[in-house]
């Protein structure tokens, strides 16, 4: 046995396994996609985020059956905690529903794709630059996209600013429009808390070529996560003006925060 | 000058570039059903009793005799120079100035059908690349390097004759890596190779396209006269690494942070094999979308990826 397929006997139970590869994928026949996605790099992502999901953060995700079984989706969430933490849960949360599970792909900082080896990592096991086209081909494939419409206004923001909704831009609900995708708001509770940063030193983010510098403590804190899925929201297409745009927009944001009130209430501490 | 054709013979067409393996190919598929000649600016090449081949440089104004001992009724256009050969300003005469020359001359002689062959790295390579390239993307001549310029400006020009000319009836085929036996370009060489250098911590998405099958997508495309620019790709993609990789190559992993410490290394060593200008395409992907010609033309490549990297595998000596 090379050390390959022992590792992978190790990692991969074979449960878990046959998890992934029911999951309808486009894919190439040597497995990947397009974008880079790799179905034997992704089971080694999932099989190492379960103990993360499960044990680190104590995930509790609802409504996940809220998520349609197929079609294009744009799953939208509130973006908090510097990393990217939330996205794997999320990911996590719908790769492993027992009903219908599916792959989300995320949509990713223009800055990943110049990092080595964390760039072609992050591909393969589903992001994808965060490029409109990106994401219309995608919709167009069928794909369910995780999308944080405050981008880096939402994961830099301050601990002082948690859970405070920061300003949405309109891209996700234009492809929603265009593409007949489903939009299913979700409201992420515990992620402010597993880096709190108390500001930003903007010069050394500029000179680092990043999108922010926070101060912060250098762990990952243990916070308790709730992830609560929404019921699905679907907007008609149609030649409508960007005021109208901007109040679905509204629509969606104001479920998003329903949703985590609905975290924060649930949940009984931080930890 | 010109002369009314003749409905009962065979089509006559000039392919240039026949020294390259995709012409040889193409002249193999065509020789029955067409009468052929055989154009390469660097050699002659030895076609049989049937083909006549010359050599002889695009500029030169015997390249015109051609045109007037020959009714040619289409043109196809592989004699690119790569990047890898000549010098930028020869590249530049015969890509540039001679594809000028040839499509001029294909005016005056009342050319009724016209393929170019162009290349995947006119949309250069890009950190901010989206997936799935389609033909409308802009070439992004201002990101490649010198050595580069002359593919677009190649296209360019095919362009200009494309619109201006309609009767000309021009394809401009934008084919991803072609690979396969014989095949001597820079990816052809990689794979072929024991040991091939990688940018370390990147691995690009890629596509590639057998000798045979990007043959038969040209002869698909001279038979079907409908103009335009066409991305020829399949939907079949490997990372840069894994294609190595399942083609027997040794990975040499050259430092790539901070970018000019690569570029320095690459314009060093010279490798042929592995240019100093070629460095982006080996670090950020360039995926085109080749649906619209697959449709058009009713294309499906037949050679699956495997069986592409299992034949560098198993011709490692013999290459």
């Amino acid at each position: 046995m090379s050390l390959a397929s022992f590792l992978k006997s190790r990692l991969i139970p074979a449960k878990l396994e046959e998890q992934i590869n029911r999951i309808r994928k486009p894919i190439g026949s040597l497995g990947y996609d397009p974008w880079g996605f790799n179905n034997e790099t992704f089971k080694y992502g999932f099989s190492l985020t379960k103990p993360i999901y499960e044990k680190y953060f104590r995930t509790e995700a609802h409504g996940v059956d809220h998520m349609p079984a197929d079609g294009p989706v744009l799953i939208v969430g509130n973006h908090s905690g510097q990393l990217p933490i939330d996205g794997i849960l999320v990911g996590y949360a719908l790769a492993s529903r027992e009903k219908n599970p599916r792959i989300p792909r995320a949509m990713i900082e223009r800055f990943f794709p110049t990092v080595p080896w964390l760039g072609n990592l992050l591909n393969e096991v589903g992001a994808a630059l965060g490029d409109p086209l990106n994401c219309a081909r995608m919709l167009a494939n069928n794909e369910a996209i995780i999308v944080f419409p405050e981008g880096v206004r939402g994961s830099g923001k301050l601990y002082r600013d948690r859970y405070k909704l920061q300003r949405f831009g309109n891209g996700f609900m234009h492809l929603a429009m265009k593409y007949n995708a489903a939009i299913v708001p979700i409201g992420i509770v515990g992620c402010e808390e597993t880096i709190p940063a108390i500001a930003n030193i903007k010069p050394l983010a500029k000179a680092l070529g990043v999108p922010y510098a926070p101060v912060a403590m250098p762990v990952i804190l243990p916070a308790k996560v709730h992830l609560n899925f929404g019921p699905p929201m679907y907007f008609e297409g149609g030649d409508i003006s960007e005021e109208q745009v901007n109040e679905r927009v509204e629509q969606v944001k104001a479920e998003i925060n329903r949703l985590i009130d609905k975290g924060l209430a649930e949940r009984k501490g931080l930890f | 000058m010109n002369v009314p054709k003749n409905m009962q013979r065979k089509p006559q067409i000039l392919i240039t570039g026949a020294a390259g393996a995709t012409a040889q190919r193409v002249i193999e598929r065509l020789r029955e059903t067409c009468d052929l000649v055989a154009v390469d600016a660097r050699i002659q090449v030895p076609l049989g009793d049937d083909i006549p081949s010359y050599c002889i440089d695009f500029n030169h104004r015997s390249f015109e005799d051609l045109f007037r001992r020959y009714q040619f009724d289409g043109v196809i256009h592989l004699g690119r120079i790569r990047s890898s050969q000549l010098t930028r300003l020869r590249r530049y005469n015969a890509n540039v100035l001679g594809t000028q020359k040839l499509l001029d001359l294909s005016h005056k002689y009342g050319i009724q059908r016209i393929v170019v062959l162009s290349t995947f790295h006119v949309y250069g390579a890009m950190a901010y690349n989206p997936a799935l390239i389609d033909e409308s993307a802009p070439m992004k001549s201002a990101g490649l390097s010198a050595d580069l310029i002359d593919s677009v400006e190649l296209e360019n020009l095919a362009n200009l004759y494309l619109w201006r000319f309609p009767e000309l009836n021009i394809t401009i085929l934008r084919p991803c890596n072609i690979v396969g036996p014989s095949v001597q370009n820079t990816m052809g060489r990689l794979l072929a190779s024991h040991r091939a250098p990688v940018l370390a911590g990147f691995s690009p998405m890629m596509q590639f396209m057998h000798i045979d099958d990007m043959a038969d997508a040209i002869v698909l495309a001279y038979n079907k006269s409908v103009r335009g620019i066409f991305n020829v790709a399949s939907d079949d993609w490997v990372a840069y690494q894994r294609a190595l990789e399942l083609s027997g190559c040794t990975r040499i992993p050259v430092p790539s942070i901070p970018p000019v410490l690569p570029r320095l290394i690459l314009r060093t060593l010279r490798l042929q094999s592995f240019p100093a200008y070629l460095m982006e395409f080996f670090k950020y992907p360039v995926v085109i979308d080749g649906q619209t010609f697959a449709k058009e033309f009713g294309f499906q490549p037949k050679r699956p990826l495997k069986e592409i990297f299992r034949f560098y595998r198993d011709n490692k000596r013999p290459l």
